[in-house]
Parts: C-alpha cells; sequence; structure tokens
C-alpha cells in the first residue's frame, strides 16, 4: 500500500509538471494578449507593462522562471482581473466559495441519488420506479443553467422568497446547491439503479436468498455494497468538478467562486490566473481519482492496490 | 386547509415585503449598484475603465470635480481647490488647495499629494494606461517617452496650499482633465506602505472624496460609507453606496427586478424593446462613435472609391431602427454629437459647426447606393464584378453580429459584392485588428475628454488606437499644428480641417451611429450623470 502511493504520488507530480508545461506554451500560442483593450495602450506604457511583469523574456526563460517560483509556492501576481493581487490569495480566497457551495451539493447528490436508486431498484417495474426514472432522466437531460434560470425566476424574480445573487446568508444557498446537483443526484440515481439490479439478479443473491435471508438485509448488506463501485468511480471527479465550480451555476447566481473566474480569465489572457487555477485543479482532481482508488480498497477486499494491476 | 393556505400566504407577503423595502429611514439609506464585475483596478492612476472610474469618483477627488446642475447633468466646479488664478496666456494655473480638504484618515491634504500623484501618473515605471491623459503637463510627454525626469514636470507646490500647474500649450479642457481620476491626488506614504497592494486594503485604500471604501469581498461586493472628514460630509446621500459586481446580464436584471439592486446599467438585449416601450428603461447621451474602419494599405480598401462606395450603401437608420434600438443617432461623422467646439458648453457643438460628410436621411439612401455603384465602377468593378471576396471582422457578440448581417445584406444586395462574416473571441480580435489582419473590422472610440482631439489624434501616422493603419502626412500635419497652437478658434478651425480630410476626401472609415448609454433605477433620486459615463450617486435621496 505504502510503495503504490509513493508511486501514485510521483506519478501525480510528473502528470503536474507536463500539465503546467503544455498549458503554458497553448496559454502563449493563442493570439492576444494581457494588456490589450479597445483603447491600446502606448508602446512605451506597453514596454514597461512588459518589463515589469516579465514579459520581455524569451518564452523559455519565462517557463523556467515560473516553474522555479512555483516551487517556491509562488504562482504569481494577475496581471490585470486583479492586478497586482496574488494569485495564491485570490484561489485562496475563491475555492473555499466553490467548495462550500460544492460539499453541501456533493452531499445532496450522494444521500438522495444513492436511496433513491436503491428504491427504484427495490420496486423495479412498479409505478414508483416509474416515476422516479422520469425524474432521473429529466435530472440527466436539462442542462444546469436551465434548471438554475427556473429557479431563479421562480423562486426570487417572481415570488420573491429567496435571495438571487451572493451567499449573504444559508437562503442564497438552496437555489445554486440544487441547481449544481440536480444532474449528479440524478445520474447516481440511475447508477445505482441499474447496478442494483443487475446484482440482485446474480449468483450469490439468489444463494442469500436461498438461505431465507430477509430481503432487506440482502439489499442493503449484500447488494448495495457491490453496486457502489461505479457511483464511487463517478463520485470522484464528480467531487472534483463540483467543488471547483460549477461554471455555469455561478454565473447565474453570481457567486464569486473559483470555476467563474477560471474561465474569465482565459478571456482575459491573465496568464498567472490561467496557470494558477489549472494547476490548482489539476491538483485537485488527481487528488480526488487517488482517493477514490484507496476508497475502493474498503469496499470492494477483493481489489488490490500495488501488484502491477493484475488484481 | 384554508387555514394553513392563509398562513403560507401571509408568509409569502411578509417575506416579499422585507425583501423590497428596507429603506424607510433617511439614515438608513443605502444604495445597491451594478456596473461590471470585479474592476480591474481603483487605483486612480492605473484605472482604464469606467466602472473603476465610477468608484474611484465616489472616493477620490481632484482640484475640479463634478456636481449636478440641478437637471442630473454633471458640471465642473472647483473641488479640492478653493480658488484658481490663471496667467494670460493661459498656461500657468496657481490652485489654493482648500483648508478644509482631508484625506479619510484625517490628514490634510497638501499640495505635495498632487505633485506626488502626477509625478507618478507620468512616471514610465508605474506603466499606466492613461498616463496620456497628462500630457498637457508641461515636460510630460518627455517623461512618458523615458526622455526626462519626472522631476522636472510642469508641476509645483510652492507651500502646503499653492499648488502651480505649468501646461506647455494652453488646454480647452484642461478642467475637465483636473476632474479626471487619473489625476486626482494619491497619498506617497500609503502607496509605499502597500505597495501594489495598497488598494486592495481599507487601511491603505486612503481617499480625499466623499465615500471611503468599508469593505471589500471580491467579486462579489464593494461597500463605501461616507467619510466623516470629508468637507461637505452634512449633506451626502446615501450612507453606504454597494457596488454589487456582477457581470451576466441575466442575473443582473433578475435582481434588479427582485429588488436586490437599485441601479444597473445592463439588461438583456432580447428585453430592450420591452422595457424602452414601458418607460422603464432611460437612455442617457454618452460621447462615442460605433464605426466600421477599413484596412486602408490592403486592396481593395486600399482605393478610397472602394471605401467610400462601402459607406454609402450603409442603411444607418435601419441598423439604429431595428437593431440596436436604444437611441443611437445615425453618424454623419466622426466626432459626435456634444463634443464642444471653440465657444465651449455655450455654443454649437463640434458636430454642429463640422456639418455632414453625407447624407444619412431616409430619403437619401437610393441615391446614396446609386453614387455607390457608380464609384464601385469608376474603382474597376461594375456590378461588384470582379471586386474579391472580403471578410467583415467582429467580436462574438450578439449585437455585433446582427450588425454584421445587416451590412453584409446590404453590401451584397446593394452593390453585388459578397462578404464573409467572422467572428473571434475579444481578445483574438483585438489583436487580429491590430495588426491590421482584416478588411473590415468593427470598431468603437468613447471620449476621454469632452474635446475632438479625443477622436482625431489617434489617425495619426502609426497611432497606437489607429487600426485602420491610416497614414497622411497632411493629416498628420494639421493635428501637431493643433496641438502646438494657443488660439482656440485656430485649434478648432485646423481639427475641422483633419475631419474634411479623414472623413470627407479619405473615408477612412464608414461612421455608423453616436452611441447612448442606458440604465435602470428604483428606490432614489438625485443621481447626475456626465456624457462620458460617469454616474454619481454622491447625493442621492430616497424616492418618496
Amino acid at each position: 500500500m505504502a510503495g503504490y502511493l509513493i508511486k501514485r504520488v510521483l506519478m501525480a507530480l510528473l502528470a503536474l509538471l507536463i500539465i503546467t508545461c503544455v498549458t503554458f506554451v497553448v496559454m502563449n500560442l493563442v493570439p492576444g494578449g494581457p494588456f490589450l483593450s479597445e483603447k491600446a495602450p502606448s508602446p512605451e506604457v506597453l514596454a514597461a507593462l512588459e518589463a515589469k511583469y516579465g514579459l520581455d523574456k524569451p518564452l523559455g526563460e519565462q517557463l523556467v522562471n515560473y516553474l522555479k517560483d512555483l516551487l517556491h509556492g509562488d504562482l504569481g501576481v494577475s496581471f490585470r482581473m486583479q492586478k497586482n493581487r496574488p494569485v495564491t490569495t485570490i484561489i485562496g480566497e475563491m475555492f473555499p466559495i466553490s467548495a462550500k457551495v460544492g460539499v453541501f451539493a456533493v452531499l445532496n447528490a450522494v444521500i438522495l441519488g444513492i436511496p433513491l436508486g436503491c428504491l427504484a431498484a427495490y420496486n423495479r417495474g412498479k409505478p414508483i420506479d416509474s416515476i422516479l426514472r422520469v425524474i432521473m432522466t429529466l435530472g440527466i437531460s436539462i442542462p444546469s443553467f436551465v434548471v438554475a434560470t427556473l429557479l431563479l425566476v421562480l423562486f426570487s424574480v417572481n415570488l420573491k422568497i429567496l435571495p438571487g445573487t451572493g451567499l449573504a446568508s444559508w437562503k442564497n444557498y438552496l437555489m445554486p446547491c440544487f441547481a449544481l446537483s440536480f444532474y449528479p443526484m440524478c445520474y447516481i440515481g440511475r447508477m445505482t439503479r441499474s447496478s442494483m439490479l443487475d446484482a440482485i439478479n446474480a449468483d450469490y443473491i439468489r444463494t442469500a436468498r436461498a438461505k431465507g435471508l430477509p430481503s432487506r438485509r440482502i439489499i442493503f448488506k449484500h447488494a448495495l455494497r457491490n453496486s457502489l463501485i461505479p457511483v464511487v468511480t463517478y463520485i470522484g471527479p464528480m467531487t472534483a468538478y463540483i467543488l471547483s465550480g460549477g461554471f455555469v451555476v455561478e454565473t447565474v447566481f453570481s457567486i464569486p467562486g473559483l470555476g467563474r473566474y477560471f474561465i474569465q480569465s482565459i478571456l482575459n489572457r491573465d496568464y498567472p490566473i490561467i496557470m494558477g487555477t489549472t494547476i490548482f485543479l489539476a491538483a485537485f482532481v488527481i487528488v480526488m481519482n487517488l482517493l477514490v482508488d484507496v476508497l475502493y480498497k474498503v469496499i470492494d477486499p477483493r481489489i488490490t492496490l500495488g501488484s502491477g494491476g493484475e488484481a | 386547509m384554508k387555514k394553513v393556505l392563509a398562513i403560507i400566504m401571509a408568509s409569502v407577503m411578509v417575506l416579499a415585503l422585507a425583501a423590497c423595502t428596507g429603506t424607510t429611514v433617511d439614515k438608513d439609506f443605502e444604495l445597491n449598484v451594478n456596473f461590471a464585475s470585479e474592476p480591474q483596478t481603483i487605483d486612480p492612476a492605473l484605472n482604464s475603465a469606467v466602472d473603476g472610474a465610477v468608484m474611484i469618483n465616489h472616493m477620490f477627488e481632484g482640484l475640479y470635480k463634478w456636481v449636478d446642475d440641478g437637471n442630473g447633468n454633471a458640471t465642473l466646479a472647483l473641488g479640492q481647490a478653493s480658488d484658481v488664478q490663471v496667467n494670460d496666456d493661459k498656461t500657468v494655473y496657481t490652485f489654493t488647495i482648500r483648508e478644509d480638504a482631508k484625506w479619510s484618515d484625517g490628514k490634510a491634504v497638501t499640495a505635495n499629494d498632487f505633485v506626488y500623484a502626477w509625478q507618478r501618473l507620468v512616471d514610465p515605471a508605474t506603466a499606466a494606461d492613461y498616463s496620456y491623459m497628462a500630457d498637457i503637463l508641461l515636460n510630460a510627454n518627455e517623461i512618458m517617452a523615458g526622455e526626462a525626469d519626472k522631476a522636472t514636470l510642469g508641476v509645483e507646490a510652492v507651500d502646503e496650499h499653492t499648488l502651480v500647474v505649468t501646461l506647455h500649450t494652453p488646454c480647452p479642457y484642461f478642467e475637465e482633465i483636473m476632474a479626471f481620476p487619473a489625476l486626482m491626488p494619491v497619498r506617497q506614504d500609503m502607496i509605499e506602505a502597500g505597495g501594489d497592494q495598497w488598494t486592495f486594503s481599507i487601511d491603505t485604500y486612503v481617499g480625499n472624496g466623499p465615500y471611503k471604501m468599508e469593505s471589500w469581498e471580491h467579486g462579489a461586493n464593494i461597500r463605501i460609507v461616507k467619510s466623516e472628514t470629508y468637507y461637505d460630509y452634512a449633506k451626502l446621500g446615501p450612507k453606504a453606496i454597494n457596488f454589487k459586481l456582477m457581470d451576466d446580464a441575466n442575473a443582473i436584471y433578475a435582481a434588479y427586478q427582485s429588488g436586490e439592486l437599485n441601479f444597473i446599467e445592463e439588461v438583456p438585449v432580447a428585453e430592450i424593446p420591452a422595457l424602452l416601450e414601458s418607460g422603464e428603461l432611460d437612455i442617457d447621451p454618452y460621447i462615442g462613435t460605433y464605426y466600421v474602419c477599413f484596412q486602408t494599405q490592403k486592396a481593395p480598401f486600399d482605393d478610397v472609391r472602394v471605401r467610400k462606395a462601402f459607406s454609402l450603401t450603409i442603411d444607418r437608420n435601419y441598423i439604429v431602427e431595428q437593431i440596436t434600438q436604444t437611441g443611437q443617432v445615425p453618424a454623419t461623422g466622426f466626432v459626435p454629437s456634444g463634443i464642444n467646439d471653440a465657444e465651449g458648453a455655450s455654443g454649437d457643438d463640434f458636430r454642429t459647426v463640422g456639418g455632414d460628410y453625407m447624407d444619412v436621411s431616409k430619403e437619401a439612401y437610393a441615391a446614396n447606393c446609386e453614387e455607390a455603384r457608380r464609384l464601385l465602377a469608376e474603382a474597376g468593378y461594375a456590378n461588384g464584378e470582379g471586386f474579391p471576396v472580403v471578410e467583415y471582422l467582429y467580436n462574438t457578440s450578439e449585437s455585433h453580429k446582427a450588425i454584421g448581417e445587416a451590412l453584409q445584406q446590404m453590401w451584397q444586395t446593394e452593390l453585388g459584392v459578397t462578404v464573409n462574416l467572422v467572428n473571434q473571441e475579444w481578445n483574438t480580435f483585438l489583436q487580429t485588428r491590430k495588426e491590421g489582419n482584416y478588411s473590415i473590422a468593427r470598431n468603437g472610440w468613447i471620449a476621454d475628454y469632452n474635446d475632438p482631439m479625443s477622436f482625431l489624434d489617434m489617425w495619426m501616422t502609426g497611432g497606437g488606437n489607429n487600426d485602420a493603419q491610416y497614414s497622411n502626412a497632411k493629416y498628420d500635419d494639421l493635428i501637431k499644428q493643433a496641438k502646438a497652437t494657443n488660439d482656440p478658434a485656430e485649434r478648432m478651425k485646423l481639427m475641422h480641417e483633419a475631419e474634411d480630410i479623414l472623413m470627407g476626401e479619405d473615408v477612412v472609415h464608414a461612421a455608423i451611429y453616436f452611441y447612448t448609454n442606458k440604465h435602470m433605477s428604483q428606490g432614489f433620486k438625485g443621481m447626475y450623470y456626465t456624457p462620458l459615463g460617469y454616474y454619481f450617486f454622491t447625493y442621492a435621496t430616497p424616492a418618496k
């Protein structure tokens, strides 16, 4: 286990290095620049800006300088969006905002999604299954901006019972959390239902039934545990995605989170913010995937980690 | 069941009321306004955006300031200065700084604060986009080019309360420049203490204006409150102004409808016609021109006849009536209406004096198209035959696209030429246009100050905003003469001559319409506005 972890961490660092270099190069290949605007600054001002932020040096040297700073935990300062503010401060401020909304959304998706899936599987073919399946199909086919906008129009504009912007009170969280979790909740529900049905038809369940075990126990002790593997696989990247900020939902509810900021940084060519958020989000996804791999082992003892993949 | 329903209804109504009110007592009167999302900077010297300028205007004050003329229009008055004396040839101004001018931390505003701020502005090391606003000061151009020391700038503190400002030539818009954010004083000790970060902390972001920053929740809200040390503190309006930082038009409009915002500029394009009809959307004058520029160095637009033909076939009335729909005026020249001529605000404006470069009335359109076809034939493309396929470049946006499609249609129908539409993401577009890699491109220009020079010197050979890559020695010469002359009437005459060349002879671009600004406001009155795009809430009061 320890050897496996060390190997995975080293691989992760290598992956991060590659991501950093590729992003850096691609970002500089894209036309445009951080100091362009409808009113172009004078050549003297432009030269001064480039000198100030080190953009007057050759690209290779810029990359080396960036990597050196990165090793010291320095992600540079914003060129444009929050001029001269350290990127680490900005991420440190915006990620918790995305994460706060995200944690509730993830919990909502898992806590509601799995039982709903079980409920549907348990009542397979009955009306309750049909209703749940309709809701879940709707959930995975309606884009989140539609859900978010509908909620906003209904509860904020028409009924005026929920605030539609920012995160001032707990009431502000309701709509964005629901909008963000609706899709994953339905997706988890569907996945749980289908893998649960697979498990119910498996031989060992038939054996359990033949032994005369109560059906509740069969579902929750044996079937559920085995049917959770695909769900856990999905939860890893989903958590990373949700916690790092649903771009669309953050835009609709004007939440100053990292997801929205990441997209804006690209449009603004704010190089240090593009680099900083990319590296941060990449690291986050890698860590989440690693956690999921470890979780497999907990759920399914048959999976062994570190034996080179033959398991 | 009825009882339950009644309780639910009642609680919904109470909640709805709670969301709408909260402004019954004047003492607690607050405003929630939206201009844009996070400002790039609120450093007076570094800011170059309108949203940043609006905030800075509330937290800093220059030698002059904008005040309400009683009808909601901003007009200039002395701000931090109590008196000004000017010499006969209008190149040396001596200001007396108000005795009661104070920074928000209680320290007195001194002449030295202005000297520091202005030297910092023109210092190349500061890399301020708007340093050229100070180019009227003696030696400013040399300092910005790195050829002179910033200490030689034409500004001197004779004593704590006396500031002498020296210009290289008289400047008719001098007072306006003195009210511009870039020229507002800043505190040397605060900037040295905070470094590049001084604007982010309320401890170092010390201003001398009517309001001061209380908090900045990044990406969410900048809250400013009345400054007790401001000389006019007793008369100030809202207890606090919250600049809500949002940028999605639908979200902004929804927040306005739900009562969370008192003032917005942005509304979804689809809502505009209905809002205009109901009178909820207000249109304000705005000094700027929407135009398309031609790449004058590349065929086929290196031929003035082709450029003129393309300009004549634009049905400007159709564009303002059917597409933009918010009171824009068809453009008859490049310098828009509202820019002062030699007599200043009291006389006819520059556009009226200069006259029209083409007849944009509806009746004239058919004749214009006829003339356009004649010109195109003269250039060797009768009925558009042999004319290369050209591209119209614009930045990705619904409204620019709608205008692009209309232009494409007009040119193809009237001239028989093929125009392809190409859209690029904003930043890519800026670079492509700047480098001249286009045939026709969308463009727009908003005045920095109320003077035709703000629209004309940009077309000098090699200018940073000369996207048409236009070059005409005679034009350059006229602009240089206008900048050097001491006679205001002569100066205007030279600029009219320059515009005659730019629009009349060379048709460097096709001006389409003069901009307007729009806003929606509710729950307050007493706001005032300058056509440069700045709204002031300083003395706003609750609406009865």
